[in-house]
């Protein structure tokens, strides 16, 4: 077989619900016999993206060809996948055989064989004493394997899994994810798995598709993915980080932190505001700070089983988290050292906020339904759609929703060691970011209040 | 001293809830023409009642009682059963008020769907008799039929059926072989209650059979009683008609208990 034959393919797919986008321009291929995550928080669409491939849910645009044929029209029933659903979804007015045995006997396929396949595929789940079992009276493990036996008994050529882990117990999960790795290593065929546990996709994928609000964020091998995120979402989301704001001096020089470092990314030009991750097994932690780039004092240290985790504030004011395997007690000085390549340098997806905004007579502009007072630049005329940017410090929250010009919830959050960069969601539906030291939480409804000073308009470009 | 009164209370509201009943069963076993008179134990009013010649116009409005009882609630499972399905299937705002209409015609009183009814059959000019019967119950048992499956399908994990398409079902393949097992309980219920609901109404029926003699039995009781007194044969008739619902009322019960202690196990 040959391993680089891609067997699903995906051009453009976008798939909306009452108006609300779900899926944004989604493009993918997925090579034959490979394991493929869709990984990211719930309501990214990753779902709606395994429900596509299924055949549950006809895209509204876009392309999805299987082995080179359009499938995008081929009913659930005709598609040679087969799907584990997340609630297992097993029948149950049937018995263990029976619900195995569904799909062959659709199939016509000769008694003898149905047989034969259904005693090897529950052999293969370590579940053969139980045909004759009622699926109501098994455990979720159990359910879980009879599941996934309906599926392959019908020899798909993709195996599509829905959250198959999510309802089972810690222990049950980490037994399961190393028995469906040696499944897919055993059978060969191409697995396309959804989860929003991180974990679960470092340790089962070939490729992880991390997906952010209906959009791919990044497609890689799983250490690619933790070790060179391509934004602060993924960096966040996947494993823990310290993630900071800096800026790119020169190629193979960053600072961050207040301090400024050697490391190895180069051509993102001088003197541009970059993100910064670290991963905080990635710090050097020493007693002695000679030798040290920079120091900072231990707050807090936790033991985690096989290494300690430490919290410590920087000389230069910042917060990081460290994992080590020595412990340094609370109030310690200590040295702090991150190497060249342990820094990952990820472009900054944005620098302000940018609004369409209207002016909507002197010295005023209407963005996103409330009006302002600002300097609009002259020949500027009254009805003119122009764009208005806002530095992230210049937005204000209240805590009174009613209070503010605007109003909104906060949608996400990323702590950049000395500060909150905030993701709020306006009612209207439109994202603002904001920089804070304020404490919020996710969810939280608020007030939004801009510092019309801070208001920088200038004429749309046109292109 | 409580106790006792508590369970003397009981058995005298269980008295006189079925002491009328009891009284048509025990006397239903004696000839004698009035109720209340025992004559000595017989069998002469059954007799008389599935041989008797003058017994023939019972006879006929106890097997239009029957068939139309059997016919309203098999067209009304079907109809409640797909109606059910569609509601079930639909979203938000359009399933409250389905749902909510599908909910008027079991408050409303029957003497109101008998006259509308009765009305809108004269409106369209049909004649009326069996069919419009048939019809009328139909009409008054289908929402019954949706209530009893409704909690059936919501019950039901609604990705068994893209499960089933998903292994090769077709839609049709995927109703018959997992949606329709999985709700069998309620259609089957819902069967039931149809029945009993035909067989029992009264007002309904009285303003759509028409004027061409059909009769069911509620109605030839009631002109029965209005010529003059009840005829015995009915004593041994309602005896018949009472165990039977037990019976019905006895099987919806256990099938009920039955499936519920399946869901918690």
């Amino acid at each position: 077989m040959n391993k680089d034959e891609v067997i699903i393919n995906i051009e453009h797919l976008s798939k909306a619900f009452d108006g609300k986008a779900v899926l944004k321009d989604i493009s993918l291929y997925i090579k034959k016999g490979e394991f493929v995550t869709l990984l990211g928080p719930s309501g990214c669409g990753k779902t709606t993206l395994l429900r596509i491939l299924g055949g549950f849910t006809v895209p509204d645009a876009g392309v999805v060809t299987m082995e080179g044929r359009d499938i995008s029209g081929v009913p659930p029933y005709e598609r040679p996948l087969n799907t584990v659903f997340q609630r297992y979804a097993l029948f149950p007015h049937l018995d263990v055989y029976d619900n195995i045995a569904f799909g062959l006997k659709l199939a016509k396929v000769p008694r003898e064989e149905i047989d034969a396949r259904v005693r090897k595929v529950l052999k293969m789940v370590s579940m053969s004493d139980y045909e004759d079992r009622d699926v109501d009276s098994l455990s979720g493990g159990q359910q879980q394997r009879v599941a996934i036996a309906r599926a392959l008994v019908n020899q798909p050529k993709v195996l599509l899994l829905d959250e198959p882990l999510s309802a089972l117990d810690h222990k049950m999960r980490l037994d399961m994810q190393i028995e469906l790795k040696e499944m897919h290593r055993k059978l060969g065929i191409t697995f396309i798995y959804v989860t929003h546990d991180q974990e679960e996709a470092l340790t089962l994928s070939d490729t992880i598709v991390v997906m952010n609000e209906g959009r791919i964020q990044q497609i890689g091998t799983p250490t690619d993915i933790y070790n060179e995120p391509v934004n602060s979402f993924v960096a966040d989301f996947i494993g823990e980080s310290n993630i900071f704001n800096g800026t790119m001096i020169k190629d193979k020089l960053v600072s961050f932190m207040g301090h400024e470092f050697e490391c190895v990314d180069e051509g993102f030009g001088t003197n541009t505001p970059v993100d910064v991750v670290i991963r905080p097994e990635d710090v050097y932690i020493m007693a002695q700070t000679e030798g040290a780039q920079f120091t900072g004092k231990v707050r807090t240290c936790t033991f985690k089983g096989v290494h300690y985790e430490m919290f410590v504030d920087t000389d230069s004011g910042y917060e990081l988290m460290i994992q080590d395997y020595n412990a340094f007690e609370p109030g310690t000085t200590v040295g702090l050292l991150i190497r060249p390549f342990d820094i990952q340098v990820m472009k900054k997806e944005r620098v302000c906020n940018s609004f369409e905004a209207e002016v909507v007579g002197e010295g005023k502009v209407s963005i996103l339904g409330a009006e302002f007072e600002c300097s609009v630049p002259e020949g500027l005329e009254s009805g003119e759609t122009v764009t208005a940017e806002l530095p992230f410090n210049a937005v204000e929250l209240l805590d009174h929703p009613e209070d503010g010009v605007l109003t909104g919830y906060v949608h996400f959050i990323l702590y950049k060691g000395n500060h909150y960069h905030l993701t709020v969601r306006t009612d209207e539906g439109a994202d603002i970011y904001v920089d804070t030291n304020d404490i919020w939480d996710k969810g939280d409804l608020v007030g939004i209040n801009f510092a019309p000073a801070a208001l920088k308009i200038s004429r749309r470009d046109e292109n | 001293m409580k106790k006792f009164l508590s369970q003397a209370y009981l058995w005298l509201l269980l008295v006189m809830l079925y002491a009328p009943i009891l009284i048509i069963a025990i006397f239903s076993f004696t000839e004698a023409k009035v109720l209340g008179n025992w004559t000595g134990f017989s069998l002469r009013l059954y007799e008389n009642l599935f041989l008797g010649g003058m017994s023939n116009s019972l006879m006929r409005s106890i097997v239009n009682t029957l068939t139309i009882g059997v016919i309203s609630a098999v067209i009304s499972t079907i109809l409640g059963g797909i109606s059910a399905f569609g509601i079930y299937n639909l979203k938000g705002r359009t399933k409250k008020v389905i749902s909510f209409v599908n909910d008027i015609p079991m408050l409303n009183p029957d003497i109101i769907t008998g006259i509308s009814l009765f009305l809108l059959f004269v409106a369209v000019g049909v004649t009326q008799g069996y069919v419009t019967v048939v019809l009328a119950h139909v009409t008054f048992c289908t929402p019954y039929v949706v209530l009893s499956v409704m909690p059936k399908l919501r019950q039901m994990n609604p990705n068994t059926y893209e499960a089933a398409l998903d292994l090769g079902a077709t839609p049709s393949q995927a109703l018959r072989k997992v949606v329709l097992p999985q709700i069998r309980p309620g259609l089957i219920s819902g069967l039931i209650l149809s029945f009993t609901l035909s067989i029992d109404d009264f007002a309904v029926t009285l303003f759509t059979k028409g004027n061409r003699g059909l009769e069911t039995l509620s109605t030839y009781i009631y002109a029965d009683a209005r010529k003059g007194g009840l005829t015995p044969e009915l004593r041994p008739l309602m005896t018949i008609i009472f165990i039977t619902v037990l019976l019905l009322l006895l099987v919806i019960n256990i099938m009920g208990s039955r499936s519920k202690s399946k869901i918690q196990k």
